[in-house]
């Protein structure tokens, strides 16, 4: 009989979960726009429209009284200025233009660059989520903060498991008082209750830093908590691994710890971090949310989701312009695709294993 | 048994201890302090931001502070909350009451919906039920909390039919006291709601999780082979041993009581604990931080305790030595 590695074995069984599969690809596509977010959106997501504040979503039409054409859209006119309610000039039709010049923009943070994948010609206006208070596109703040969103999951378990692996490696192997009082530090960090320890360790930074180290501090804080639950995962499985017969075999050989717990103890607990991984960044994308909407997260001018969701924080402002929830839809569909990955990729490696997550 | 409780009831104090260590160091190496919002009010003297320095013992080095706060804690004084000028013992067992209401309400109602729908999910597994109930699950595990708080003020505020934050309307005094219990009542339709919403497609899920795999036990085939009615094996036997895992889980949810709903009352307006908290944190009112840490974290660990006596209690296979 041909014997497949268990990783190739995984991967067929994960392919034919379509749900899965196609989260997947769809995540794929996420990243890609994420990645060249300002080409995608159609303005700098920074750009101040005045002019044009709680501008309501543009409808992209196809027909009008005089036939089909190619997609376009109208003219929006201010008719009420106390309650920001505009409605649409039938006539003018202004088309989408693929590829058109727009804002500049730097591609990646290096290219300057100017076009845009879609774009109208001025004074036509192209708000297909809509604007903010200041009259800031939401599809292109939306587009431009999910770098924030997408990225700060794995920045987080690029920190988080590393660690985990680390401390619950040795804890396991080394047992004795090291263990013990690993396991004790575990228990105080994990009796805290999470947004509490968040907010405590937040508070230690200055309110107002640059977006960016905020961004830093944030995946850390959240990596902090994370990783404290997976040490102790990551030793159990560790103990029992270590009573095995391989590794007895190794310990005969003369190899050192280090190496034994890097060559057989930690490939062991391979398909619990990649499982729990996947489930974990959901987590990072909420927490990011929640800090940035009680305003300790990213700060404007920047853009993340949860710093866009702050604006609805008056009830009167996202009753009347809904579309100012649209992050909140957003963070929906990532996570829940996260989370059919992480689903699919728990049943493929550990077909076993199916204890379902709380 | 019983020496095994003793044992972490008697970890307790430590374990409190390390905990309120810590976050009063972390506190410490925070930047400003609570006279920092009162120094921008122009009515406020030096003289006077002084004496409050003196008087809070903000001038001293945190170590020093965190001596006499713990000298007080152990007198079970824990200090003067520096917003709302109370023990802040009063402030928050004011606060406390309502969140556990909010809490318990939810807890019961996510407890009595979710386990017998993942009991139905599993029996009539495959069944249109089960799928659609499934899919709903999973998608509501994914739905942000934030949001659907926002989405449920959206509904409220559109719609009409339901009070906007608070927990009792301004009349509240003046109504008889049934009146006041279901004003009460149409207050915690939407905190309860939201608080609901994930719990119960969690549990839910769990629950038809051990149902199913505890339905193809060996067990179940000697019932069935015994004659024993298929009620019988389902509600005595499967449900049974499928509740084990859950009982961990209500401790869990024990421990969340007074902490678990720190978003959705700030989004919703709730005059809970959680609002009081995030209050105090950002006024840096110290010593109202201070308890609302210990308290919750006091929670989380008694949770987690009888969670596992609760365990010991209802399975008759785990013994603690």
């Amino acid at each position: 009989m041909e014997s497949t590695h268990p990783f190739a074995e995984a991967w067929g069984r994960f392919k034919k979960n379509r749900t899965a599969f196609f989260a997947t690809i769809f995540l794929g596509v996420l990243y890609f726009i994420c990645l060249l977010a300002p080409f995608f959106s159609p303005y700098n997501s920074q750009t101040q429209h005045l002019d044009a504040a709680y501008h309501k979503p543009v409808g992209v039409h196809v027909f009008d009284a005089e036939g089909v054409h190619w997609p376009f859209v109208y003219k929006y006119e201010l008719i009420d200025k106390a309650r920001q309610i505009y409605t649409p000039i039938v006539g003018k039709r202004y088309p989408l233009r693929f590829f058109g010049k727009g804002d500049a923009y730097k591609l990646l943070g290096l290219i300057p660059m100017t076009r845009h994948f879609v774009t109208v010609d001025a004074p036509g206006r192209l708000h297909f989520l809509g604007t903010d208070l200041i009259g800031r596109d939401v599809l292109s703040r939306l587009l431009v903060g999910s770098q924030v969103s997408l990225s700060i999951g794995f920045l987080g378990i690029l920190i988080s498991f590393p660690l985990a692996l680390l401390i619950g490696g040795i804890s396991a192997y080394v047992g004795g008082k090291v263990d013990a009082s690993i396991m004790r530090f575990l228990d105080v960090l994990m009796a805290i209750p999470g947004l509490y320890l968040v907010l405590t360790i937040r508070y230690v930074f200055p309110q107002k830093l640059s977006s960016i180290q905020i961004y830093l501090i944030i995946t850390m804080i959240f990596s902090l908590i994370d990783w404290a639950g997976m040490s102790r995962v990551i030793r159990g499985i560790g103990l029992s691994e270590k009573e095995r017969a391989h590794v007895y075999a190794a310990r005969c050989l003369g190899q050192s710890p280090g190496l034994i717990i890097w060559r057989h103890i930690i490939p062991a607990t391979f398909a619990y971090c990649i499982v729990a991984a996947t489930l974990s960044i959901p987590g990072y994308i909420l927490g990011e949310a929640t800090l940035s909407y009680l305003n300790l997260g990213i700060q404007e001018p920047d853009a993340s989701w949860g710093l866009m969701l702050a604006q609805a924080q008056s009830i009167r402002v996202f009753t009347q312009f809904w579309w100012i929830l649209s992050p909140g839809v957003a963070i929906f569909i990532v996570v829940l695709a996260f989370n059919y990955v992480g689903e699919g990729l728990r049943d493929a490696l550990d077909p076993k294993m199916k204890v379902v997550r709380s | 048994m019983k020496t095994v409780i003793l044992r972490r009831i008697l970890l307790l104090l430590p374990m409190l201890l390390a905990i309120s260590f810590l976050s009063f160091a972390l506190m410490s190496k925070s930047p400003g302090n609570y006279l920092d919002t009162l120094k921008l009010n122009p009515q406020m003297s030096q003289a006077k931001i002084d004496k409050m320095t003196v008087e809070f013992g903000l001038d001293k080095k945190w170590y020093v502070r965190y001596g006499l706060w713990l000298r007080n804690a152990a007198k079970l004084n824990f200090g003067e909350s520096f917003h709302y000028k109370q023990p802040v013992w009063d402030v928050i067992t004011a606060r406390a009451w309502n969140t556990f209401i909010l809490s318990s309400v939810s807890l019961v109602l996510t407890w009595g919906i979710a386990i017998p729908l993942g009991v139905l999910a599993a029996i009539n597994r495959g069944s249109l039920f089960d799928k659609v109930t499934s899919f709903l699950a999973f998608m509501s595990l994914s739905f942000p909390n934030l949001f659907l708080a926002l989405l449920a003020l959206f509904f409220a505020y559109i719609t009409g039919w339901l009070p906007v934050g608070g927990m009792r309307s301004v009349d509240h005094e003046l109504m008889t006291s049934g009146e006041q219990f279901f004003d009460i009542l149409h207050h915690l339709v939407l905190p309860v709601f939201v608080l609901c919403f994930s719990g119960v497609a969690g549990l839910m899920r769990l629950m038809r999780g051990t149902f199913l795999e505890n339905m193809r036990a060996d067990y179940v085939t000697t019932a069935r082979a015994k004659g024993m009615p298929e009620g019988q094996v389902m509600f005595k036997h499967v449900l049974r041993n499928a509740i084990n895992p859950m009982v961990t889980l209500f401790g869990f949810s024990v421990a969340g009581l007074l902490s678990g709903a720190v978003i959705v009352e700030n989004v919703l307006g709730f005059p809970g604990l959680g609002q009081l908290a995030l209050e105090a944190f950002f006024a840096k009112d110290e010593f109202l931080v201070m308890a609302s840490i210990l308290m919750a974290s006091f929670l989380l660990i008694m949770g987690n305790l009888l969670a596992d006596i609760l365990l010991v209690a209802v399975d008759p296979r785990i013994r603690y030595e």
